[in-house]
Parts: structure tokens; sequence; C-alpha cells
């Protein structure tokens, strides 16, 4: 092929050399991957499942509940249940789609660092779980007024200010352990199932062995997520205790979990 | 410029990639060529940072790929058109890798007409694509930040005979602006028809490299004339082996400036005399990768 002679164009920028790239900033990273969340069929339902639910479970309330129920408590908890399941959902979806839709190509090739992926991962996530929750106060506020005016009982605002931060620490935990398990198996069946066991079957199985075998009824509480998580749902963790509980459930099933898998996760092959 | 060094990769139990060194230049086409399982894919997943190499290195330019900053804006990949979410949009996956390089929106609808995928059906999900039309997805991917080096596994894969003719103007035109072009392929037509430059590989070592004209050259030389057996006798007088083939051409393996000066001392005329191209890449492919094939062709 012959060369052609094209006259240089003398602007004041030079011609095309090599750009210099600047480092994708963090702030992107999680707005993509929020948008990531909710960009697919399976994501799109889940969002708006949360929406559906949380006005389905609002208006159960209303409609069923006897009039000495129609309190802020009691909506909000009703709208704030179908989150429980499905947030852990997301937050275990968010991570293993990458590798089982296997998008994680492209993803990890356009941001090489997996642990920054996973990191913006994490804080979309958190957000999600804390819009959600804000949702489910705010369905439960708006159920509220309008229960206690059809049912003609004063509005009753139960949900004190140490209940709050409970219950949106429940919500958070529920997304935590999805993502962890998430970052560990990656594989959406495989963690999805993995949810389940830890959260219906296992706790079971404690409380069995701690039934029968007497030196580990004590140790039970330690070892049992969903132990502080029912405490934390009633709003009633009120010793310090409790909350050295919640510390060593979480540092088993969360955090150690979470460091192996984000370990392992930096070195394996993607596919 | 691509600079394979020394790489090598083991699982358990085999050496997938085994201290392969090549470089693939800029301005260039370079194919990638072995028979499945040689390692293409490996060699290629380390260059981009998805798979860890056992020892050896991979740069792009210098810099390793996980280096790089941004490295949608300087290499552009297709691995595996289908490795995408199947419940996204087309236009929805070019959307997400346009916002993490930073682009404007507006090169998503750029790189849709550039690959002709339509409106319609760029709002489609990719569950529903051909192979043809994820293919035609993943090169506006790896094209989307107007990147200098391109990476493609088996990108002619699926696509129609006009999506071939297309994607060759394509990568042609790429290189002789200036890129650099990395391409693997089995259509061992099309790389023969697109690379400058030749790497083959065979359970995970290299096995030749270099321009196409010179391996091709390696393979031999067909010659044609009005008596071929007449031509194949002054060959042998020469002591140049030759063989005559049922189309009546004479092959050999020596260069075509030998046969030529045969045959003008003989007093042949020559109806045809060049490099014995066309089925010179699949001869030299079959016979460089004999031991590896896995249906044991014979050299």
């Amino acid at each position: 092929m012959t060369a052609t002679i094209v006259p240089p164009v003398t602007t004041t920028e030079a011609a095309p050399v090599r750009r210099t790239a600047r480092p994708i900033p963090t702030t992107r990273l999680v707005t993509v991957e929020l948008r990531k969340m909710f960009t697919t069929r399976s994501g799109f339902w889940m969002l708006m499942s949360i929406g559906i639910l949380t006005v389905i479970a609002a208006g159960s309330v209303l409609i069923f509940a006897p009039d000495s129920d129609v309190t802020y408590e009691s909506f909000t908890r009703a709208s704030g249940f179908p989150m429980s399941v499905i947030l852990p959902m997301i937050a275990i979806l968010a991570v293993t789609s990458e590798w089982s839709q296997r998008s994680g190509l492209t993803t990890f090739t356009l941001v090489p660092s997996r642990g920054r992926v996973i990191g913006a991962k994490a804080i979309t996530t958190l957000l999600v779980g804390l819009g959600s929750v804000a949702v489910a106060f705010a369905v439960g506020a708006l159920a509220n007024v309008a229960g206690s005016a059809l049912a003609g009982v004063d509005t009753v605002w139960d949900i004190s200010l140490s209940m709050a931060p409970q219950l949106v620490l429940f919500n958070l935990i529920g997304m935590a352990i999805g993502f962890t398990l998430g970052v560990v198996l990656r594989n959406s069946a495989a963690a999805i199932v993995g949810y389940f066991v830890v959260s219906l079957v296992l706790p079971g199985i404690l409380v069995l062995l701690a039934q029968v075998r007497p030196w580990f009824e004590d140790l039970q509480p330690w070892l049992d997520w969903n132990e502080t998580q029912v405490a934390l749902l009633e709003g009633a963790m009120d010793t310090g205790e409790k909350w050295a509980m919640l510390a060593s459930t979480t540092m088993i099933w969360i955090v150690i979990p979470l460091v192996v898998g984000l370990l392992s996760l930096r070195r394996s092959e993607v596919k | 410029m691509i600079t394979v060094e020394s790489l090598t990769r083991r699982y358990a139990g085999f050496t997938a990639v085994d201290n392969v060194s090549f470089t693939a230049l800029p301005g260039r086409v370079t194919g990638f060529l072995g028979p499945n399982g040689a390692g293409k894919s490996t060699t290629m997943r380390v260059m981009v940072g998805l798979t860890a190499p056992t020892s050896g290195s991979a740069t792009i330019d210098g810099v390793r790929f996980a280096d790089l900053p941004n490295p949608g804006l300087e290499v552009g990949v297709l691995l595996d058109a289908s490795a995408q979410h199947a419940g996204r949009t087309g236009r929805e996956i070019l959307t997400i890798a346009s916002d993490t390089m930073g682009l404007p929106r507006t090169r998503v609808d750029e790189m849709l007409e550039l690959v002709s995928l339509t409106p319609t059906e760029a709002k489609r999900r990719v569950r529903n694509y051909s192979l043809g039309m994820r293919q035609r997805l993943g090169i506006a991917t790896a094209l989307l930040g107007d990147p200098r080096v391109l990476i493609l596994d088996e990108p002619a894969n699926g696509l129609d005979p006009a999506g071939i003719r297309w994607m060759r103007d394509l990568l042609t035109g790429f290189a002789s602006q200036g890129g650099t072009v990395l391409l693997s392929s089995h259509l061992l037509h099309e790389i023969e028809v697109i690379a400058d430059d030749l790497v083959v590989i065979g359970n995970g070592k290299i096995v030749a490299s270099g321009t196409k004209e010179e391996l091709l050259a390696a393979a031999g030389t067909l010659a044609r004339s009005t008596s071929p057996r007449d031509l194949a006798h002054a060959l042998e007088q020469a002591g140049v082996p030759s063989t005559l083939a049922g189309d009546g051409s004479v092959r050999t393996d020596a260069d075509p400036a030998r046969v030529g000066a045969v045959a003008l001392t003989a007093g042949i005329a020559l109806t045809e005399l060049r490099s014995a191209e066309g089925a010179g890449l699949e001869d030299m492919f079959l016979s460089l990768t004999a031991d590896t094939q896995r249906e044991g062709v014979a050299a």
C-alpha cells in the first residue's frame, strides 16, 4: 500500500499523540455500578418488587389489622418485611452476576483493579440499602397517617430514635451477609441457596444443638447471627453484651469470610 | 505495541502457555493461530490481566495492562462476545462501558452505527441476539474508547460474509493508521487475507512467528508450465525435489527464483510461478502444528 502524503496541518494542538489518560475516579465506578444493578431484567424487577410489595404490605395492615395496631411501628415493620428478603438478593446478584453472567470479562478489563470494583459494589449496596429502608419508613409514615385517619384513631408515632437505627442495621447486615456470600461463592445460584441455608437452616441446627448440648447453649448466641438479627428487628439491643454478640457474629459471618473471599477473588481467573 | 516476554501459565498438572514470547507491532495486523486448546485465549487473557501469569510478562507499550489508568481508552478488547449479561440491552451494555471510561453518551450511537446495529436491535436484550450480533456489539465495545491497540479473540466468528468483509476493512484501516491489532482466528483464509505478521502456537509453545511472506515462502513454490512433466524432470535434474500435482501444477520447497532459473536453463516456458499461497497457510498451519493436532493430521 502506498503512503499518502498529507501536508501537516498546523494547528495549536499536536497530532494525535498519546493521550494522558486519567485514572477512573471511584465516584464514577459507584455511579456505573448503581446503574448496572437496575438495568438488567432481574435487577429491574427486584427493585420494582420492593416498591410494589412495600405498598401491598402496608396496605394489608391498613385493611386487616385491628385499630390497636394502627401504629407507625406496625406499618413500617410490614412495609420493611419484603425488603429483608429482597435486599440480600440484590446484594448477592450485584457481585455474582459478573461471574454467572460473565459480564466480569468486560468489567475487569475496563477496570483491572478488582478490589476497586468490589469496593464500588459495596458502596452501591450500602446506598441501595439505606435508600430502601428510607422508603420503608416513608411508606410506613404515609400509611400511618392514612390508616389512623381511616380508622378514626389517633396517629401513633411509636418508633423511638434508638429503634430506627436498629431497623436500618438489621437490613444492612442482611445485605452484608448476601454480599459476603456473593464474594465467596461467585455464583448466583450457589450464593442464593447459601443465603437461605445460613438464614433459615443454620439457626435451627444451632438452636437444636444448644438444646441437646448444654455447654453449647451459652455459645450459641455468639455464633448465630440470626439471634442478633431478631434482637435488632425488635429494637431490643439494649445491653452491651448483645452488641458484643453482634460484633462476634459479624466477625464470623461477614468480616473473616469477606477478607478470605476478596483475597481469592483478586487472584482468581475471570473466564 | 504488544510485547509478550517468556510468558508461562501453569495449571495443576499442565502448562497452558509455555515460555511464549512475541511482539505485535504498531501499523500491522498480527494473526495469532493455533489449534483448539493451544493456549491462544489463555495468552490473551493474561495480556489483559484477567489471568495472572505464572511467570513472564505481557505489556502494552511497555506498561502492564493492569497498570493502565483507564485501559478502555488505550486497548480495545474482545475476548468472548457471549460474555455479557443476557438481561441487558445492547445499548445499555455500551452505555455502561462508555460511562466507565468517562466518554460522552454520543459515542454509544456512533458505535452502534459503526457496527450496523439498528436502534431497534440495540433496544433488545442480548439474550435474543444472534452470535453475529453479539460479535458486532463486542467489537463496538472494543472500539468505544478509540484505542490504539486491539486484542480480538475470534472476532469473525458468527459474522455473515458482508460482516467479515467489513471487519477486514475495519482492521486493515485501523492498522494503516498506526494501530496495533492482535487477532486470533481459526478462519485461516481470513487471517491470510488480513494479517501482516503471524504467530503460530501449538501446545502452549510458539512454533513459528514472522511476517506472513517469510512464513509462507517457507511453504514453497508453485509453478505451472505447458509441459509440467518436463518441468518436474528439469527440477529433478537440477537436484530440486518436486511433486507433480493432479491439477498439472508443480510444487516444490525451493524458492520461486530457483525454480525460475531452472526453467530458464531447461528452456521451459512457465505459465505461472509463485509462492505456494492459497492452500499455503493451511498447509503451513497443519504441518507446524501436526504434533499438537487432535486429529493427528499427517504433516
